[in-house]
């Protein structure tokens, strides 16, 4: 689906040529397009979330015919590689060779921490999909925002439906070894065991770990497993899992990327009746998500899912700005209010967000059911207008240490 | 003949903030820093005979000690400039003993072995180096009051200290020392009967790889203002030795036409071309197939070449 | 007790995945003496062949599936033999870059042909009940696998010490120049025990796809393993590759759950410490 970049890489060359003959004056033409521009990992491990990132992009701006607020828009689409350096190197191309108005995603959080203070210094409005907790806690930025959630803004609701109707008591944690996993974890537990269960082991297995097997076979009796896990790694872990006989012990509960719906295109009925919990579902109904889900199914042949949702859902709070700007981009400060202050109605819901930036919204518990012959997260339950504070005090929230490995610390851990 | 072309070569270099906007010159400075990781593992590879895949330990670690000391204990970029250098040297000084206890292939893998144990304690002690968040926020130096925040300056920064590598390493390379390098590189053991210490001199390159090494992971950190572990990855030091091999290792413009080809692959050709991994490989291939040797030592036989066809 | 058996058990079938994914990195470098860094990309070819053979005929066996897919790797390694390595006899360097180059142009692919996500290899249906042991359940397949690795290094001792082809491969390995000498064709040499490697990696990469699943990334995760394996094992002995691969499933399975803050560098401590002190590896004839 290379196609729209291709389209438009002669406009862009002649802007990048443009702005290297005049390199330190940019005049401001409220009739030229608004140039968007997406950061997406389209090649290295993360490549199947970037991908969905373009498809969605594409899809949305296509639906609008590349009009928004009654301007033109033209996308330029930057492949991070997955890696910082590169992150930054295409945040630098998107602002200085192709003068883009706004930026949506990076995916990862180590690409966003590593262009923070480039876009924060540059003044471009971004609309983040990474899940970085810090990112709108202790270092948050005028300049970005985010329409999905933290790391652990959708654990909560899950601990809690966990511990309340699930009646769950002793819970084993696994996750990939780094900030996302951890922070998921962290915020799991806090929120489990404030409501009297147990976290009884955590698991963190290093990001290229082609055998689960050796963790599958440490893996203490509790009630259930949660799945911290971020791409595909927790159906690879899932199906191990499954395969040493553990599914029939041991209830399987999972966060917003362990079970997404690109990987559950893969899976058979082990997965049925798995719990997960997420900002969005390819299953919501409301009446923009019916539509765009349908539209992406028919498209790409497989349901959209936290990529795909979270790039389409950041489109749609664009649009709202946009609106609100009256299309003016060249105002940067006037079009970051409008974003920030947007209660865009999305495909997840409404969006708000709050004075760090953040997505206030609804979260959805949800199962993994048969429908029309595919596999589907139903949702069963909503927790409305979640926060990234949940219930905890926002300035003792603050004063407490980022979410880590270590913490908050696990009390009780089985030896 | 041959010294003109290398002026107006070195002049080019004198270009870009005049004629390209902001990217292009990011682009540039890139390409020196790029250049200079190269060159100095063109020390150990080309000159030295020994093939390293991690080499990105020595940028890795400088830069770490550097955004470690600025920002969290409030060190001057001085400061913290030396102890980061320092450091890095003598790492490979010690490394250097544990890995010439080998060579060819087993050399290759203790190389890669230390750099993926740094790599590693880079993610793991996330109290230190904060694990894969990464350490942000960081400054660059300003050198006699300059302030290198923007493109242009920091680009002249990057070239003086380019040159500067450049210049020592032709030293180094033109050196007695150097060719003693060279010779224990091609005949260990008749080196060894004429009275050379071949285990010495292969140190010894180990540790002025390192230096350089740590110099340009020094440069590195103050471009980025940002040190994640993935600069301590296979990846950074792969890229590092195709870029060497690609541009002629054993010759000095090698590794900087290699560096070059590579960044713009990755970081220009990119953004038109999806498949640019690919091309990559394929570029890699054509090289190979066409200059078996690398492309300056290829280019300068295709003109040596014609200049004797056209006599 | 169920602990150290089952993490015993997982060890061995590690090490059986191991053996079927160095034996050919071992072989090539053993005759050609050269490090094929193309080998983790043909092995995750073969998984990527694997799964989709596996998953669009239903009831296909794996064992004629990794046989076709050793075949097709084996092939597309040959014409990169015949076509380019040739000529890089003398040319270390320059087989760095070009077995580097051949892992990247073949992982781009993968990514274009099959995507981003992960591809699950179903496991052969009448292996899929898993066997109890001593009071507990383990997967049957696993314990397969290490049946599979047995008679992977059966069949390659016999083509070693029982063939004349094995019997060439061993001049070839003892003494190139020697054998070159009486009358080897060690160039065509090359070529056939270039594709063997190749061939065992696809078909392993079969064999080890209902535990590994396809996915990118799985041959830049598989390469430093081979590495491992063959340098701990020594280099040019296929006992070395099989010794080395049980004794890397161990210290990783053991050691990522007893020291799991070593996890990152727990099979590369041991490494350096066998080159340091014995740089030809446990079993190695042939100085690296």
């Amino acid at each position: 689906m290379s196609i729209s970049r291709r389209q438009f890489v002669s406009s862009v060359a002649g802007a990048g040529i443009a702005s290297m003959a005049a390199p330190h004056l940019v005049f401001a033409q409220n009739s030229g397009p608004i140039r968007v521009g997406l950061m997406a990992a389209k090649t290295g491990p993360l490549a199947s979330g970037g991908i969905d990132m373009e498809l969605a992009l594409t899809m949305f701006l296509k639906e609008r015919d590349n009009t928004l607020a009654g301007r033109k828009v033209e996308l330029i689409v930057a492949d991070t590689a997955g890696t910082p350096a590169t992150a930054r190197t295409k945040a630098q191309e998107l602002v200085e060779k192709n003068n883009i108005h706004c930026i949506i995603g990076p995916l990862a959080a180590f690409e966003a921490l590593a262009i923070a203070d480039y876009l924060t210094e540059k003044e471009i409005p971004t609309i983040g999909v990474a899940a970085a907790e810090d990112m709108t806690q202790r270092h948050p930025s005028p300049w970005f925002v985010r329409a999905t959630s933290t790391s652990a803004q959708c654990a909560y609701p899950l601990a809690d439906y966990s511990a309340k109707e699930l009646r769950y008591k002793k819970i084993v944690t696994i996750a990939d070894d780094f900030a996302y996993g951890h922070e998921m974890c962290a915020g799991f537990q806090r929120a489990f065991e404030d409501n009297g269960g147990k976290i009884i082991q955590k698991i963190f297995t290093p990001l290229a770990t082609p055998d689960y097997g050796s963790y599958v076979a440490q893996v203490k009796n509790a009630d259930a497993i949660f799945l911290g896990t971020a791409g595909s790694n927790g159906f690879r872990f899932l199906r191990q899992f499954i395969e040493y006989g553990l599914k029939d012990k041991m209830a399987v509960i999972g966060g917003m990327t362990a079970l997404d719906e690109s990987v559950l295109r893969n899976m058979g009925d082990e997965a049925l009746g798995i719990v997960t919990t997420s900002w969005y579902s390819a299953e919501l109904d409301n009446p923009l998500n019916k539509a765009f889900a349908t539209a992406f199914r028919k498209q790409f042949k497989y349901d959209p899912g936290y990529y795909a949702g979270g790039t389409y859902v950041s489109g749609q709070v664009l649009e709202a700005g946009l609106k609100t700007a009256r299309g003016n981009v060249e105002d940067k400060k006037a079009l970051m209010t409008a974003i920030r202050g947007s209660n865009a109605e999305t495909v997840r819901g409404v969006v708000k967000f709050d004075e760090f930036g953040n997505a206030v919204g609804d979260a959805y518990i949800r199962k993994v059911t048969r429908k029309d012959g595919r596999l589907v997260n139903s949702v069963i339950k909503t927790y409305p207008d979640v926060t990234q504070f949940w219930t905890y005090d926002k300035t003792a929230f603050l004063k407490d240490p980022v979410y880590s490995r270590d913490y908050p610390p696990a009390k009780n851990l089985e030896q | 003949m041959k010294w003109i072309g290398v002026a107006l070569l070195a002049a080019s270099f004198l270009l870009p903030p005049f004629l390209a906007g902001d990217f292009y010159v990011n682009l540039a400075s890139q390409i020196l820093i790029a250049a200079i990781f190269a060159l100095s593992l063109n020390l150990l590879v080309g000159f030295g005979g020994m093939t390293s895949l991690g080499h990105a330990s020595y940028l890795g670690v400088a830069a770490y000690i550097s955004a470690l000391l600025t920002s969290r204990y409030g060190f001057g970029h001085g400061l913290a400039a030396i102890i980061s250098i320092a450091g890095s040297t003598a790492m490979a000084a010690f490394f250097g003993v544990v890995a010439l206890r080998a060579t060819g292939l087993g050399f290759l893998m203790i190389t890669l072995a230390i750099s993926q144990v740094l790599w590693g304690l880079a993610y793991r002690m996330s109290n230190v180096t904060n694990g894969d968040n990464g350490i942000a926020g960081l400054t660059r130096p300003m050198p006699f009051g300059i302030s290198l925040d923007s493109a242009a300056s920091f680009y002249w920064f990057a070239l003086v200290v380019a040159s500067l590598a450049f210049l020592m390493m032709t030293i180094f390379v033109s050196s007695s020392f150097g060719s003693s390098l060279k010779g224990v590189r091609d005949q260990p053991r008749r080196m060894a009967a004429l009275g050379f210490n071949p285990w010495m001199i292969r140190w010894i390159t180990f540790i002025y790889a390192g230096f350089w090494g740590g110099v340009s992971g020094l440069l590195y950190v103050y471009y980025n203002k940002y040190i994640h572990p993935t600069s301590l990855s296979i990846t950074s030091s792969a890229e590092a030795l195709l870029s060497v091999i690609a541009g002629g290792s054993g010759t000095l413009g090698g590794p900087v036409v290699g560096a070059a080809l590579v960044l713009l692959l990755k970081n220009y050709a990119s953004a038109y071309i999806e498949r640019w991994n690919m091309l990559l490989g394929l570029v890699f291939l054509f090289i190979v197939l066409v200059m078996p040797t690398g492309i300056v030592p290829g280019f300068s036989r295709l003109v040596t070449g014609l200049r004797r066809e056209s006599r | 007790m169920q602990f150290w058996i089952i993490q015993g058990l997982n060890s061995l079938s590690l090490g059986g995945l191991l053996f079927l994914l160095s034996s050919g990195f071992s072989l090539i470098f053993g005759l050609m003496r050269l490090a094929n860094l193309t080998h983790g990309a043909f092995f995750m070819l073969g998984t990527y062949f694997g799964a989709t053979a596996l998953r669009s005929w239903d009831g296909l066996n794996i064992w004629v599936t990794a046989l076709g897919a050793g075949i097709a790797v084996a092939a597309i390694g040959g014409l990169f033999e015949r076509l380019v390595l040739t000529r890089l006899k003398t040319n270390p360097l320059g087989q760095v870059l070009v077995t580097l180059g051949m892992s990247f142009i073949i992982s781009d692919a993968c990514l274009m042909l099959w995507g981003g996500d992960s591809i699950p290899v179903p496991t052969p249906r009448n292996l899929q009940s898993p066997t109890r042991v001593f009071g507990f359940v383990f997967p049957t397949y696993r314990l397969v696998l290490v049946g599979c690795a047995i008679g992977a290094a059966i069949a390659l001792y016999l083509l070693l010490e029982r063939t004349r082809l094995g019997a060439m491969i061993r001049a070839g390995v003892d003494d190139r120049q020697m054998a070159r000498a009486v009358g080897i064709p060690v160039s065509n040499l090359f070529t056939v025990v270039f594709c063997l490697g190749a061939g065992i990696a696809g078909a392993g990469g079969v064999l080890g796809g209902p535990i590994l699943s396809a996915y990118p990334g799985l041959d830049a995760d598989m390469l430093p393993l081979a590495l491992i394996v063959v340098i701990l094992g020594g280099i040019g002995s296929l006992l070395g590759a099989f010794v080395g691969s049980f004794i890397i499933g161990f210290i990783y399975t053991f050691g990522t759950a007893l020291f799991p803050e070593l996890a990152y560098i727990i099979l590369f401590l041991p490494m350096i410490f066998v080159i340091a002190f014995r740089p030809q590896g446990l079993f190695g004839r042939v100085g690296t």
